[in-house]
């Protein structure tokens, strides 16, 4: 009887973590779940999941009815009389019947999923589609936008996709380093960046706003705090953002010390601002540093104090990372920080 | 027949001194021996594996937790994973195999003993060479430790480049050693099982464990040699300057995960298919009926052994395979359930009708059952390929595998454990602590498995240090932490039960469950040569037909 | 105790089982294919991808007289082998000699080749894909000529001492069936890269 009660208690735990899982609490945009999809390919899977599941669950049920029913009814009970039950070796219909079912329910789910396999992964682009080039780096994600001469870092802006007017991103995926993985669970399944080799994926998000996801393939030491943003625009924001983005940084101003310490220091080895002297390729591009809500992939939030600690001492937000203390006097520090704070 | 082997008595011997009883197992070549030593030194790196583990979810019980660095926490996810597949899982089951399969085929030892042994000392050398990774991996370049590459080692990352001291180094010589030990113990248990039979013992007469670690050993040999020849390429590449897999000058870095998951999924089915040996063993023991189906269950498994060899890439669904490959893949993944399904209602099919004894053995052997299920039902979601594509690299991977492993294989270890321990020590293990252990390493498991499958579905991927708040994992992360409690509790009973009952145990007798295979004809322990004259048998289960003869198997088979 | 099941005389027809030797080289055989595979695979994978350096056409030289002699030598071990069955161990032992020279001279011919691409063509495992996985596959095969080279030695050292006896033909098959298992693989591997990936 316990053993009944013991496995009551499991279903009961499971059906509540079910519900907690599809029950969104407060911010669900911040949950990254796969069940909320909000992109087509994301959604496609959704609901091959769904027919998978309920396929699944309908074989969970039955064969666990199954053994449970056997393992209580035929349980010796206290007065058994020590005889051997009727030796039975085995039934060809039986065996026939649990084969063909199964291989029946193969087919089916298999039909299902090669559709849907198709289907985003043959997926034509359209002629209104956004092109980006994303670049998989140890730890940090380069976005190029090259037909728009766009090009930035971790925090990647997309138009939405409204479904009469189609506006799908389609981004080609490489890997600069070691491999990578783009999942951004509510807009599309993970794809990986290897290198010497050219991947893609697409989305098309049908509704604004921000969407969390991070790399999904062991990179390296910081593979954890490669974290990715995907900032989902209406159209006229995304328009804005691309002027912004296209304009080399504006001209120094009260931060010129800080702009001579960037250029004649190692900065600029990694580092490109456009419209400067400032041509690296190793690290992200910081033309448009301001303009983003994080900085070192999404490991810290984009201060004044957290740039300035990210300068002096990278590896107390991200140990391991690439970025170099850079070993500057507080003075210069100080200066250096105001500068890129007019990187807007 | 057992007061035909005329048991080995030591009574009335001085008791010899311990170094040269020390010295016996250091040079033994048989097989009961080398089997325990397989067992024993899996047990070691069971609980090491262990406190790896605990070590991983202590780190991540809350977000941006600082109880381990990000190097320490990636030095012990590798090492976590390459010591539980490689230094617990297979040796355990080699173990178990090399003790059995000669007990219960009836022959004296296995083919080759000296290869039996040189095989287990080549695996425990590879061992002990993994961990002196910790303080060797430091090399000429001063730095370096454990190997931190994840247990596949994906290239590049494993180049010289991206992987510098020699930790790296010492992940691929220990698995390249213990590599040698695996594949010669495969060919052991091939030439034993085919070469060895006593006489009567028809290939369709022989236990199920005896044909299913043969499906096993041609499986290790199929398989484990891919993994040697990737091995051998990964050093060419570090040291001799080659260019497999090195994409600054063409290679492909695919071509490393090809190579490694025809090893690696074959592999879980090498682990699996033991375990399914012990639930075809015990299961009908104690449902006190035969399994049913035995021809479909050999049929099954040896479709199983091909099918698998099959189904490699849906572990690189996300890889950029194109949509043919990708449909490939799904459908031989999908297919690969069948049989395995199969064998599910097969064992229903022996405890149906049957009347079932809940000793401790079928206690874990019933927890297999269901959760086997489980995971096989997870398997299929992740054969799907664009769910996989949502569910691969996330902790709905890691539960899955987790509930076949450890809700699957380690149970049926635990239920193998209990049920021959009787045999390999003349003593029965307490059925009280047997419980204990049971009931509290299932809270445990149910209580970090089942749950570690949500926060996979919420976006939460592998392999990482530390994770960020907000995102609605940290519930589900506190409660898979503390679930480890229960199992590690579970887990000290177990040994705690083994060792007791080693010293203090009541005589088991040579059949204390009223079995029905070779084996219980013997003594417990049995006497080192097994059997004094070969036994000669007519049907599948010999001590049946010696326990029945007035209704034998031979007349129904 | 009823001997319903366990009959002590010798069962009605005979219980004969493969020799141990002949499946035990047979699993390895296999295991050893499944290797050679891999870097088969390999090699074939990375035809034409090279991107610098020599090219198969401009550094290889067809090995047909190291071929000639090495496939000869698996009729020289059978030779051997069908000899000492029946008892001619002086025959044996000319043939089985026979075997290690031409074996030889395959070692010695895979050697000056090497020396000849390495030196004159700057051809190393370094160099492009091509040369990594040249040598890797060529390396491994020569590898496995290397260890059945020292059997056959030792086995002729015995020979000489006149410790071998019609007795040991068993162990002389076994050990031949590695030795054809290594002639095999050189077909395959002198068929892709001599032929195929030229």
């Amino acid at each position: 009887m316990s053993k009944v009660a013991g496995i009551a208690v499991l279903l009961a735990g499971g059906l509540l973590a079910a519900t907690l899982c599809f029950g969104a609490p407060a911010s669900p945009s911040q949950i990254p779940s796969i069940f909320k999809p909000e992109s087509t390919p994301a959604d496609s899977i959704f609901r091959l999941s769904l027919l998978v599941l309920s396929i699944t669950g309908l074989i969970f049920a039955v064969v666990f009815s199954l053994l449970v029913y056997s393992v209580v009814k035929y349980r010796r009970r206290g007065a058994d009389d020590g005889r051997e039950p009727p030796q039975v070796y085995g039934s060809n219909q039986v065996e026939l019947a649990w084969t063909v079912i199964p291989v029946l329910i193969v087919l089916v789910l298999f039909l299902a999923t090669a559709r849907v396999i198709h289907s985003i992964q043959d997926a034509r682009k359209p002629s209104g589609a956004i092109e980006v080039i994303a670049i998989g780096h140890q730890f940090w994600w380069e976005f190029r936008y090259p037909a728009l001469g766009v090009v930035t870092a971790n925090e990647l802006h997309v138009p939405v996709s409204d479904p009469a007017d189609s506006s799908p991103t389609f981004i080609t995926l490489l890997s600069a380093d070691t491999d990578h993985s783009f999942w951004v669970p509510r807009l599309a399944g993970k794809t990986d960046l290897i290198a010497n080799r050219v991947n893609h994926t697409w989305i098309d998000p049908h509704e604004t706003g921000l969407y969390l996801g991070q790399c999904a393939q062991y990179c390296g030491i910081q593979h954890a705090k490669m974290l990715l943003r995907v900032y989902v625009d209406s159209r006229e924001q995304f328009d804005q953002w691309v002027e912004a983005e296209r304009k080399p940084a504006v001209a120094g101003g009260t931060a010129e010390e800080g702009r001579r310490i960037f250029e004649t220091t190692a900065c600029v080895n990694c580092h490109a601002v456009s419209g400067t002297v400032a041509n690296g390729r190793f690290g992200p591009d910081l033309t448009h540093l301001m303009s983003r809500d994080t900085i070192a992939s999404g490991a810290a939030p984009n201060t004044p104090d957290n740039l300035r600690t990210w300068i002096q001492d990278p590896d107390s937000i991200k140990p391991g990372s690439l970025m170099p203390a850079m070993q500057l006097s507080e003075k210069d520090l100080d200066a250096l920080t105001a500068y890129l704070e007019t990187l807007r | 027949m057992s007061s035909e082997t005329i048991a080995l008595t030591t009574i009335g011997e001085a008791e010899r001194p311990i170094g040269e009883r020390l010295h016996d197992w250091v040079v033994t070549v048989d097989h009961k021996k080398l089997g325990i030593l397989y067992i024993v030194y899996a047990l070691v790196f069971l609980v090491v594996g262990g406190i790896e583990a605990t070590i991983l979810r202590i780190q991540l019980i809350v977000p941006h937790n600082h109880f381990v660095s990000p190097e320490v926490f990636n030095r012990m996810m590798t090492m976590h994973g390459t010591t539980m597949i490689f230094f617990v899982a297979m040796p355990i089951l080699f173990g178990f195999g090399t003790y059995l399969i000669p007990l219960m085929i009836g022959a004296r030892d296995m083919a080759f003993p000296r290869l039996n042994a040189f095989s287990f000392w080549m695996t425990a050398f590879g061992g002990l060479l993994l961990y002196f990774s910790f303080v060797g991996g430091n090399g000429l370049y001063g730095a370096g430790n454990a190997p931190d590459v994840g247990w596949w080692a994906y290239a590049p990352l494993t180049s010289r480049a991206f992987s510098v001291g020699h930790s790296t180094d010492f992940w691929t010589l220990a698995l390249l050693v213990s590599g040698v030990g695996s594949i010669g113990t495969a060919v052991n248990f091939i030439a034993t099982i085919l070469c060895m039979r006593c006489p009567g013992m028809t290939l369709g007469k022989m236990p199920l464990l005896a044909w299913l670690n043969f499906v096993m050993g041609g499986m290790v040999i199929l398989a484990v040699s891919p993994l040697t020849a990737a091995q051998i390429m990964l050093c060419i590449d570090r040291y001799l300057g080659g260019h497999f897999f090195d994409t600054q000058a063409g290679g492909s870095a695919v071509l490393w995960m090809h190579f490694f998951w025809i090893f690696g999924h074959p592999e879980v089915y090498v682990l699996i298919i033991p375990a399914f040996a012990f639930l075809s063993e015990i299961v009908p023991v104690f449902s006190r009926k035969p399994i049913f189906g035995y021809p479909v269950m050999v049929a099954a498994t040896v479709c199983i052994g091909f099918v698998s060899l099959s189904v490699w890439a849906h572990h690189m669904f996300t890889v950029g395979m194109n949509s043919y490959a990708n449909s490939f893949f799904t459908i031989t993944t999908m297919a690969v359930g069948v049989p395995t399904g199969i064998k599910i209602f097969n064992w229903l099919g022996t405890m149906w009708g049957g009347k079932i004894q809940f000793r401790t053995p079928m206690l874990f052997c019933v927890g297999f059952l269901f959760q086997f299920l489980i995971a096989g039902l997870t398997g299929i979601m992740l054969g799907a390929s664009p769910f996989n594509w949502q569910l691969s690299g996330s902790y709905f991977v890691v539960a899955h595998f987790h509930y076949v492993i450890v809700g699957g294989i380690l149970f049926a270890l635990f239920g193998a454990f209990y049920y021959w321990f009787p045999k390999m020590s003349g003593r029965m293990y307490n059925e009280v602590l047997g419980k204990w252990h049971f009931w509290l390493f299932l809270i445990g498991f149910h209580m970090t498995f089942d749950f570690m499958h949500i926060p996979g579905i919420l976006g939460m991927p592998r392999r990482i240090y530390t994770y960020e708040p907000g995102r609605g994992w940290e519930i589900w992360n506190l409660i898979v932490t503390i679930g480890v409690v229960f199992q590690a509790a579970g887990v000290i009973v177990f040994v705690f039960n083994l060792l007791w009952s080693l010293f203090k145990g009541e005589p088991a007798g040579n059949d204390p469950w009223d079995a029905w295979t070779l084996e219980w004809s013997t003594t417990s322990p049995p006497p080192e040569y097994d059997f004094a004259t070969l036994p000669v048998v007519k049907s599948r289960r010999p001590l049946w037909d010696l326990k029945h003869p007035e209704d034998p198997d031979w007349k129904y088979e | 105790m009823s001997s319903a099941a366990f009959i002590r005389n010798a069962a009605e027809t005979e219980w004969i089982l493969p020799s141990r030797g002949r499946v035990g080289m047979f699993s390895l055989i296999a295991a050893e294919s499944a290797i050679f595979t891999i870097f088969v695979v390999a090699y074939i994978f990375y035809i034409g991808k090279s991107m610098s350096g020599p090219m198969p056409k401009d550094v290889l030289e067809t090995p047909i007289f190291n071929t000639i002699c090495l496939l000869s030598s698996s009729l020289t071990i059978h030779l051997a082998g069908r000899a000492l069955h029946n008892a001619r161990v002086n025959a044996f032992g000319l043939w089985w000699f026979i075997t290690m020279v031409l074996g030889s001279i395959f070692l010695v011919g895979t050697g000056r080749e090497w020396q000849r691409m390495i030196f004159e063509k700057g051809l190393t495992i370094s160099t492009n894909l091509f040369g990594t996985t040249y040598y890797s596959l060529v390396g491994l095969h020569a590898f496995h000529v290397t260890v059945g080279l020292i059997g056959i030695v030792l086995a002729m050292i015995f020979t000489l001492l006149g410790k071998v006896e019609p007795a040991h033909s068993e162990r002389v098959d076994v050990f031949s069936m590695y030795w054809h298992f290594v002639d095999a693989v050189w077909v395959v591997v002198f068929t892709v890269v001599y032929v195929i990936g030229r």
